[in-house]
């Protein structure tokens, strides 16, 4: 098990190597990295010294092990839209992404599990044929179509709802929440929705297609040929077993929810990361793009990372005991 | 040739389509979303790009059936007097030209690849499926979004706009061709085992061309299965980074960027701009995705 | 004669399909005496799993009953309502299926299995089901019982964990068994320690078994009666060492040839021209009559008329080589 973890360890690493390459090469090639790091009334002379703190006169893996250096202790340089450190503004935004993404994945648990374990034991009931259909739709609507009915049903035509922003947020220092107010929780209600009906369909399905195969099991079958209830067959075997794999492909699933976010924050003028990301792309914003990337990429590794781990604490098989079988 | 027509009518595929009227319904929807599309030029009720035929006074105009609309503008204008419902019909054919060049792009080089990875093996099969997994955990999107805002840095406003709609297929193309390798890999690698393999080997015949005849009849099943799917899934993207003003240049506007520009609308009352295109998105990825869905489902051995 | 355990009289099974209603098990009849050891073999696709399967409720749809009765201690069962039948499920009959691996949660512990269909069934306390469990694993042979009990399915052998099955299906203390092919996925070694196991736990608690299978050896080693079935069909059904020995069907015949056996001076092994005919495609009158060998000794009669079982010596055959002039004729509908 240990062999496992460094194994994963190093995977890890070399993942992050690797999106902090593309980042490098998108830093140095695409665009002129000295012009990156000064604001635009910069001397020559400025400019002189940059290039060489920045060891642009130094050979490639030089620099490229400089920039990763940079990159851990989190200096990306100055953003050429907002010239301030990039840095600084992922910070501020983290908190608005962050809580957008968490609120999405909690509806997408306590709404997505229990309607694909409906529809999987009442495969008959026309209300179940209704929710597979509607989860059909579900996939085929995309993420900002979606922002776009629930403001023109809830903001503009019923005015339950604010349309933008976060409403009023609570500063707590390293970090802003929007829970503390009314305020707060009514304008992150319409995005997290929104944000959150993919992979609310997606758990579903998920959840539904897992129970059916675990339905058609031997053991399903043994434990209804020794006389268990429905209820023990259903929610105490193949339950567990139906949400082994599920809850760790949800886990996968937040990387995609935070990346989602951009759209979101743009339908909604969120201002989080997403929002940050998709701004800089319009402007060509080198330094945000790149920093954007190592960030995500650090989160999908870690995410991914303790997915892995959390197979080992749910599946007994996994476990590594010692002298287990005994004689025939 | 009919002998393959009565063939397939009486195949369990036929067979499981007609009892799905869903489906059925779903196929001819899509495929009156694809001729409307495609003979656009030729039906459309007006050409919305043609400056010369556009008059600010019809802009606004609501859809036919309300108090204000004219017949003439059946779904109404948008800010510039441009027919929505023509706009919408030359905006399905960027959305279905991108999408399914996007597919296919992506089928081509997946299931090369997979091919080669599942035959040579080896580093090359590492190598190939060490960049498949780092691909697979980043979302399409991210991916799509990547290529594109390079290709935009690299090439400056102008230049891009001309490649845009290439540089969009390649993006896209590029974010989903991992589904098809795997696929296409595994059943290769069951291929590669089979005696008739080495056989052909031992005879001095080139085993790669026996195989690809045995390895492609059995694995076109998922495959087409994945690529339907994908085509919604491309569509969205595409819907996706043109909404968010990365995807397709204003000159050649996709369902995605007519939703954003109605989007504007909204607030003021004319909704029609951004709703109708809105729905013609879903109408047609809906349809897309029914027809996968049945596909899968009556495609699958297990379900038999 | 004392009351049978288990009487199943004229069971049919079908499963309506697209292309025309199946029926997998067609009119068949036979009873099962407490503490009896029922052999039931045949081909792949005879039917014998289905009978299994029918008896303890847990047919898959679309197949379903179509007719017939299913008693148990005299009492209708085949008819009774869910929850009714559920209690009757591992406290009455229990059942034992083929795969040992896949017949056991790999997420829960053995013990947590096994107390689970005791506290289900028997009205005890958790404790004293613990101690059952335990009592349960030691009869069937697994040692050290006591910490094992914790242990999951994945940390035991093949042969093992069929015990833990074994264990699990007479937990509750069913009178009659239907084991599906029990030693079919394991090694020949083991296959014997399983049999010998199965014998000894139902002569010890007076259980009756429905043994399923296609081998022969394990019929012979296990059952007191078997029953032959070919296409849905009993073809012949008796005390085993009569129907092995001195078999009537022309069937029975051509399968006992087919077995080698050490010690005869055989120059061939009989074959039996053909294949078993698709549920689809069955023939009218007797289902063998095809491939039969004796079919001119009858005459018309074997493609036109259904035999029932008739008496033929020491077990009852369904053929009309065994008609009896002056008898009456039992002929299926």
């Amino acid at each position: 098990m240990l062999a496992f973890i460094v194994r994963r360890l190093l995977q890890s690493i070399l993942v992050m190597l690797a999106v902090g390459a593309i980042a490098f090469s998108l830093f140095n090639f695409v665009g002129d990295p000295v012009s990156l790091m000064l604001p635009p009334e910069a001397t020559q002379a400025d400019r002189e010294e940059v290039r060489k703190s920045l060891g642009l006169d130094q050979p490639f893996y030089v620099q490229f092990a400089t920039f990763i250096g940079n990159a851990v202790q989190g200096n990306f340089g100055i953003s050429l839209r907002l010239g301030r450190p990039v840095s600084q503004l992922l910070a501020e935004r983290l908190p608005a992404t962050l809580e957008l993404a968490m609120t999405a994945a909690v509806f997408g648990l306590f709404v997505g599990i229990p309607m694909g374990v409906y529809t999987a034991l009442k495969r008959d009931k026309w209300t179940s044929k209704l929710l597979l259909t509607g989860s059909l739709v579900g996939v085929s609507l995309p993420n900002f179509l979606i922002g776009i009915f629930l403001i023109l049903i809830f903001a503009v035509w019923l005015g339950w709802l604010p349309s933008f922003g976060r409403g009023e947020v609570t500063d707590l220092g390293f970090w802003t929440t929007g829970f503390l107010t009314t305020e707060g929780l009514r304008a992150i209600i319409l995005p997290a929705i929104t944000l959150g009906f993919y992979p609310i369909t997606l758990i579903m399905r998920l959840v539904r297609a897992e129970m059916l195969e675990v339905l058609r099991t031997d053991y399903i079958k043994f434990a209804r040929a020794r006389g268990l209830t429905n209820n023990a067959v259903h929610f105490g075997h193949a339950l567990k077993n139906t949400l082994v794999p599920v809850i760790t492909i949800t886990g996968l699933q937040l990387g995609g929810i935070i990346a989602f976010a951009i759209i979101t924050e743009t339908v909604f003028q969120w201002p989080g990361m997403g929002l940050l990301f998709i701004q800089a792309v319009q402007f060509a914003d080198i330094p945000v793009m790149a920093a954007y990337l190592c960030l995500i990429g650090f989160i999908f590794v870690a995410v991914n990372l303790i997915v892995d781990l959390l197979y080992f604490v749910v599946d007994p098989r996994l476990r590594v005991e010692q002298s287990g079988s005994g004689g025939h | 040739m009919i002998d393959t027509f009565k063939r397939v009518l009486d195949s369990d595929l036929w067979y499981s389509f007609k009892r799905h009227p869903l489906v059925i319904g779903a196929a001819i929807l899509a495929l009156i979303c694809l001729l409307g599309a495609f003979l656009a030029p030729l039906i459309a009720p007006h050409n919305p790009f043609d400056l010369k035929t556009l008059n600010l006074l019809d802009a606004f105009t609501p859809p036919a059936w309300t108090e204000a609309g004219k017949a003439a503008f059946f779904l109404g204008t948008d800010d510039q007097g441009r027919d929505v419902l023509s706009t919408i019909m030359y905006g399905s054919r960027v959305s279905l030209l991108v999408g399914i060049c996007a597919v296919a792009l992506s089928m081509v080089v997946g299931i090369t690849l997979g091919l080669i990875s599942g035959y040579v093996g080896g580093a090359v099969d590492a190598f190939i499926m060490r960049i498949a997994d780092i691909q697979l955990s980043f979302p399409a999107i991210l991916i799509a979004l990547l290529i594109d805002g390079v290709a935009r840095v690299v090439m400056g406003k102008d230049g891009h706009d001309d490649v845009a709609v290439y540089v969009l297929i390649f993006a896209i193309a590029a974010s989903g061709w991992v589904q098809y390798a795997r696929t296409v890999r595994g059943s290769t690698l069951v291929e590669r085992n089979k005696e008739y393999v080495q056989a052909a080997r031992v005879i001095g015949r080139k085993p790669l061309i026996i195989m690809f005849s045995h390895v492609l009849p059995n694995v076109m099943g998922p495959v087409f299965v994945l690529a339907t799917l994908h085509v919604g899934t491309a569509i969205i993207t595409e819907a996706t980074l043109s909404f968010l003003g990365v995807g397709v240049p204003p000159t050649q506007p996709s369902l995605g960027t007519l939703i954003r520009i109605g989007n504007d609308f909204l607030f003021s009352g004319e909704w029609w701009i951004t709703v109708f295109p809105g729905v013609m998105l879903v109408i047609l990825v809906l349809s897309i995705n029914i027809i996968g869905d049945w596909l899968r489902d009556a495609l699958n051995p297990k379900l038999r | 004669m004392t009351t049978p355990l288990l009487e199943v009289n004229n069971l049919r099974v079908q499963f309506p399909t697209r292309r025309g209603l199946l029926t997998a098990v067609d009119d068949i009849s036979f009873t099962i005496a407490p503490g009896e050891v029922l052999g039931v073999v045949g081909e792949s696709g005879a039917g014998k799993s289905l009978t299994g399967a029918a008896i303890i409720g847990l047919l898959e749809p679309p197949g379903r009953i179509a007719s017939g009765e299913i008693l148990l201690n005299g009492r209708r069962i085949d008819n009774l309502p869910f929850e009714e039948f559920r209690k009757i499920r591992g406290r009455e009959i229990g059942a034992i299926f083929q795969d040992p691996l896949t017949s056991l949660n790999p997420l829960y512990t053995i013990g947590r299995q096994i107390t689970e269909t005791i506290l289900t069934h028997l009205p005890v306390t958790p404790e004293e089901a613990k101690k059952r469990a335990i009592d349960l694993l030691n009869e069937v042979g697994i040692p050290a019982a006591e910490k094992r009990i914790d242990h999951y399915p994945h940390q035991f052998s093949g042969g093992m964990r069929q015990r833990v099955v074994i264990s699990l299906a007479l937990a509750a203390q069913p009178k009659l068994i239907i084991a599906d092919e029990p030693t079919t996925a394991l090694d020949v070694s083991i296959q014997a320690q399983i049999i010998t196991l199965l014998k000894k736990l139902c002569r010890e608690h007076g259980t009756s078994v429905l043994l399923v299978t296609h081998d022969m050896c394990v019929i012979a080693e296990t059952a007191d009666r078997v029953a032959v079935m070919y296409a849905g069909r009993i073809a012949e059904i008796g005390p085993v060492a009569d129907v092995i020995h001195k078999p009537k069907h022309p069937y029975t015949v051509g399968l006992m040839g087919a077995i080698p056996t050490l010690g005869d001076e055989v120059e061939r092994l009989t074959q039996i021209d053909g294949s078993m005919p698709r549920l689809n495609a069955i023939p009218t009158g007797c289902a063998f009559n095809p491939r039969c060998t004796r079919k001119q000794e009858v005459g018309a009669r074997c493609t036109t008329e259904r035999p029932g079982l008739l008496p033929a010596g020491a077990t009852q055959a369904s053929c009309w080589l065994y008609a009896q002039a002056d008898n009456k004729q039992t002929v299926m509908a």
